[in-house]
């Protein structure tokens, strides 16, 4: 897992998924030239690999908002602190 | 007088069921507590008939009270009196002789309890409505794919715990903020404006969710008034509501972007399904693959076909004049077509294949150009064919060009 706060500019998920989902309509269109049409396809298969180890590796924080002197900031939450029964 | 038969006098006087309904009716309109009394209880059986009269009983756990609200009475309400709502009633008692009933003759009513609750609510819904807060054109769609929520909402109760384990087992990238606010009593509602207010504030929060588990119409109230209303239609980001259950409509519902009927159904909103997104895009990377074979199965049919055709259209002069992109041509169309063509680029016949099929046409659209020397039209394959003052007309793919030579530099490495 992928600690950075500094994140590398990744697309966002869903843009991500729409460049993909675009490039296979186009692909199946198939009326690109060659070069573009193994552009695109060298395009996707970037994208596919970096949704895949999004979604089996993303994690998100689960926080709460702790309001202080100072302001109001975020605080990891402990599962134990999220209740239920 | 003891010796005295009873006289017909000294019988009990014996009433017709009028005397004795008016008697009554006398006796209790003479009762000045009884003119102008006071009444709380709940509405039944409520008719409103053609004439504008509207009858009513007002009932309570022990007994009930028929009530008459006449016409013009009844225009001078705030309101018009149903079934189930809770009122004070005011007015003076009678007794209606045709059904020896006694009534209250109601002079104004005034909602009480949960009533006057549900009457604020349809007054404020009216009004919000009205300034058009509830135009379907205002909600914002919420994003497929959201990173970061804010959940604002009690840290007691099921809502939270169900909110997160939900959303975790279903979109584990999701980040949530918890932004604690009381959901319940006076200062709920300032809280919650509050909450709203720090929630969109926070860096990277997309969406708020404000949820509430189930409750009365008072436990909810805050969700009601006018002053959270309004900080959902402020709020800088989506707002989606969960509070209560299904059935649970509250003015916030009628603001927020989106409605989920429960706070477990907005998680399940919030987050995407993780295996089906999985597999969406694992079938996109097949089709990606299957499309671009098919693409490449296409260029390899397409450059038989002209080396098989163009070959005959092309005077060989042309040929010559091509020669020198040749080599530029042959790497680019490797890069293109890749492995699929490597074993036919070694063979010498897929390099003959390849050279009849060029067209100087396309060659000048990739930036050649054909030089000749004016006046005579000598097409021109080295410096030494000018001098210096010479003219010569460029052809390039869109047209042509006339220029001077203004002086030449041979290079000796260029050979050939």
């Amino acid at each position: 897992m992928n600690k950075d706060s500094k994140k590398p500019p990744d697309p966002t998920f869903e843009k991500a998924l729409e460049r993909l989902e675009e490039i296979v309509a186009r692909l199946e269109q198939g009326e690109e030239g060659l070069d573009r049409a193994v552009g695109l396809f060298e395009e996707g298969m970037k994208l596919f690999r970096h949704c895949e180890r999004r979604l089996k590796e993303a994690r998100g924080k689960i926080e709460k908002l702790v309001e202080g002197a100072e302001g109001a900031h975020a605080e990891p939450m402990a599962p134990e602190e999220l209740g239920g029964e | 007088m003891n010796a005295r038969l009873p006289s017909r006098q000294e019988q009990p006087y014996i009433f017709s069921v009028r005397q004795l309904t008016q008697y009554l009716r006398g006796l209790i309109e003479r009762d000045a507590a009884l003119r102008d009394v006071r009444v709380r209880g709940e509405i039944s059986n409520c008719r409103c008939f053609d004439s504008g009269h509207i009858y009513f009983t007002l009932k309570d756990e022990a007994s009930q009270l028929d009530c008459v609200l006449f016409r013009e009475e009844a225009a001078l309400q705030d309101f018009v009196p149903r079934q189930g709502l809770k009122v004070v009633a005011r007015g003076r008692l009678t007794i209606y002789e045709r059904r020896g009933q006694y009534q209250l003759v109601v002079s104004e009513l005034k909602a009480d309890g949960i009533g006057a609750l549900w009457l604020a609510f349809e007054a404020l819904k009216k009004k919000l409505d009205a300034e058009g807060l509830f135009r379907p054109d205002r909600k914002r769609p919420l994003p497929r794919f959201l990173e970061r929520v804010a959940l604002v909402t009690s840290t007691d109760g099921a809502v939270l715990h169900d909110f997160v384990t939900i959303s975790r087992a279903r979109w584990p990238a999701l980040s949530i903020l918890v932004v604690p606010a009381l959901v319940t009593g006076e200062a709920a509602a300032p809280g919650i404006v509050r909450a709203l207010a720090l929630a969109q504030a926070q860096p990277g929060v997309q969406a708020i969710v404000l949820a509430r588990g189930g409750g009365s119409l008072e436990e909810l109230w805050a969700f009601n008034t006018e002053a959270v209303a309004r900080a959902i239609a402020g709020c800088g980001v989506p707002v989606v509501s969960a509070i209560g259950h299904e059935t649970d409509y509250t003015i916030s519902d009628f603001v927020a972007d989106v409605r989920a009927p429960t706070p477990t159904a907005a998680a399940m909103l919030l987050a995407p399904d993780r295996a089906q997104v999985m597999s969406q895009v694992a079938t996109w990377r097949q089709r990606a693959s299957r499309a671009l074979s098919r693409r490449l199965a296409m260029a390899e049919r397409e450059l038989s076909l002209l080396s098989s055709r163009r070959v005959i259209a092309q005077p060989l002069t042309l040929l010559n004049e091509a020669q020198q992109g040749l080599d530029d041509l042959a790497a680019s169309a490797k890069q293109a077509i890749g492995a699929l063509l490597q074993a036919r680029a070694d063979s010498a016949a897929a390099v003959h294949g390849r050279l009849t099929a060029l067209n100087p046409a396309s060659i000048l659209a990739r930036g050649y150009a054909i030089v000749e020397r004016m006046p005579d039209r000598v097409l021109v394959r080295s410096v030494t064919q000018f001098a210096q003052g010479d003219e010569a007309d460029i052809k390039l793919h869109d047209g042509r060009a006339s220029c001077r030579i203004t002086h030449t530099r041979k290079e000796e490495h260029e050979q050939g």
